[in-house]
């Protein structure tokens, strides 16, 4: 990838043949048989971001390369968010998920947003699902981690 | 060799709401009250230092002259998050240090009473066609969708983060915590609230962002601090009275994050911190354990937690056994907060930063009435805002 990342769908994703009907919500999140991250990965020393960047804040270095992320992952922090600014639903579980050794910010989905369901060190898995249809009727794609069951097979490390 | 910088005057409104002052009226009665207490006027200033985050656009330094005094000196209008007060005194600070003034007076001021959730933006409504906006290529807000961006939430994590890491902290924890600060309040007639809490009540509150309830999160409201600073050479020139209550501020520190894995995801509040209180500890030539009291920026329950152990109060992973043990209550080994914290006494952002400061110093004048520490020497004041700024104070009782 070029020293500079492009404004806009910087992974190349490409759309369905035809009329598109889905795009991911963020630029980081690849859709697909296999939804995932990707991560812009300092070509110098390895710092990994989700946002574009103009230079590497670790080491100054301004070559990026992609680089997939594992798709489970281990909760080492959240919280339960029940008061919001006007139109934010509420309650939701927002945390962090280390994905074999990144670090991730989403919500945790795909079980009750309160204490008695997330716990700290759970693990979870990358989930999608529709946030939003604009009045062309695209669908925008999100992810958020759903919790893996005891003994549930894991995706792609 | 550089100057020492003393605190000559300081003084910080009531915290709470101040429907007759407007923002300019609340600095300047911070100020003239900083000048009164440490007996100098405009005239003798030579450089005023001025922090604001939410108000007036950028020049409070310059109105505020215009109501206590246009002498001409420069002004440095700040601005750095929760930082801003101690960003103004450290700006006085170096003034002094490089030799470009002898004495100088640092405000911070904010009215915020009623403001809400900080930060927070109402969600938009599903548009015509996406498109991709920002550093994220995002076609929607994230705030909800993509973690939290509220203050509250951001803070849970962060001592979640530490239960995670070294375990013992939980909901009941946090509380404690939290009945702690508001227990010291009800000695401090300028804080904002000044009722008790037990945790029970404290964990029945409206909860905000678990674990933090209402009660557990900074007040916003109304409220200035100011500061007058000087030189140890000046100070020598200075009445005896002055001489004896001007308080030493040995260390004057500010930093900001390193780059580490992850501090972009949830703000390392940690680093930046464990640095600011090292720094602190060097120039100062203290170490935690000389420390008579501390106060910390425990903007949230799940805040204060943390920076027992940044700040080196507790050993590495034990701010929990630290807490547990009693020690950061007013009666304990190392009191933590005695002005009730910005729980209790309230957080008006810029003021923040120089109120913890006059707190400290209050006590080390021995002037702190019904909630004073007894014989207490030295003393550290810390506070941190997002993005992130640190800044850390140490003041010490000595003789000029």
């Amino acid at each position: 990838m070029s020293a500079q990342i492009g404004r806009s769908s910087q992974f190349g994703q490409s759309s369905q043949i035809g009329q598109i009907s889905r795009i991911p919500y963020v630029d980081y999140l690849v859709l697909g048989p296999e939804p995932h991250l990707v991560a812009h990965e300092c070509a110098e020393c390895g710092a990994r971001y989700f946002d574009r960047r103009n230079a590497c804040a670790s080491c100054g270095g301004t070559e990026f390369a992609p680089a997939d992320l594992p798709t489970t992952g281990e909760v080492t922090s959240f919280t339960i968010v029940t008061a919001a600014a006007p139109g934010i639903p509420v309650p939701y579980a927002a945390a962090v998920v280390d994905c074999g050794g990144t670090k991730v910010a989403g919500n945790i989905i795909g079980t009750e947003p309160d204490p008695g369901h997330i716990r700290l060190g759970m693990r979870v898995a990358l989930s999608t699902y529709v946030a939003g249809t604009d009045g062309k009727g695209v669908d925008a794609v999100n992810f958020g981690f759903a919790p893996l069951e005891d003994g549930a097979s894991e995706g792609r490390n | 060799m550089a100057e020492d910088v003393w605190l000559l005057g300081a003084t910080m409104t009531k915290f709470g709401k101040h429907r007759d002052l407007d923002l300019i009226d609340l600095a300047a009665e911070a100020a003239l009250g900083a000048l009164r207490d440490g007996e100098v006027t405009m005239k003798e200033m030579g450089v005023l230092a001025a922090g604001n985050l939410l108000g007036m656009g950028g020049s409070v330094g310059q109105l505020l002259q215009k109501q206590i005094g246009q002498t001409g000196i420069p002004v440095f209008n700040v601005q750095n998050a929760c930082a801003t007060g101690a960003t103004a005194l450290r700006t006085v600070s170096m003034a002094i240090k490089a030799g470009e003034a002898d004495m100088g007076l640092a405000v911070g001021v904010e009215k915020l009473a009623g403001a809400g959730h900080l930060g927070a933006r109402p969600r938009r409504a599903e548009p015509e066609e996406w498109t991709r906006t920002g550093r994220f290529g995002a076609v929607g807000d994230t705030d909800g969708r993509i973690g939290t961006q509220g203050m509250p939430g951001v803070f849970a994590q962060v001592g979640m983060e530490y239960a995670h890491r070294y375990g013992g902290a939980d909901f009941e924890l946090f509380a404690r915590i939290s009945e702690k600060n508001h227990a010291h309040s009800t000695l401090n007639p300028l804080a904002a609230y000044t009722r008790p809490m037990s945790a029970e009540q404290i964990m029945a509150e409206p909860m905000i962002a678990y674990p933090n309830t209402r009660a557990m999160c900074s007040a916003n409201c109304d409220g200035a601090a100011a500061a007058v600073l000087v030189g140890g050479t000046r100070l020598r020139t200075l009445s005896p009275g002055q001489r004896r209550r001007a308080v030493k501020i040995t260390a004057s520190v500010l930093t900001s994050d390193p780059w580490e894995e992850a501090c972009q995801v949830l703000p390392n509040v940690n680093t930046l911190t464990r640095n600011a209180a090292d720094q602190a500890y060097e120039q100062a030539g203290v170490g935690p354990e000389d420390l008579d009291l501390v106060e910390l920026h425990d903007c949230f329950a799940t805040a204060e937690l943390v920076h027992y152990d940044n700040l080196r109060l507790c050993e590495e992973g034990g701010a929990v056994d630290f807490f547990a043990s009693g020690a950061p209550w007013r009666d304990g080994r190392l009191p933590v907060n005695v002005s009730g914290g910005l729980q209790s006494k309230g957080h008006p952002i810029s003021a923040t930063g120089i109120a913890n400061v006059w707190e400290i110093a209050h006590h080390l004048r021995g002037e702190a009435g019904d909630r004073q520490i007894e014989g207490a020497r030295v003393g550290l004041a810390h506070v941190i805002g997002l993005g992130s700024a640190c800044g850390v104070h140490i003041l010490e009782r000595a003789a000029a």
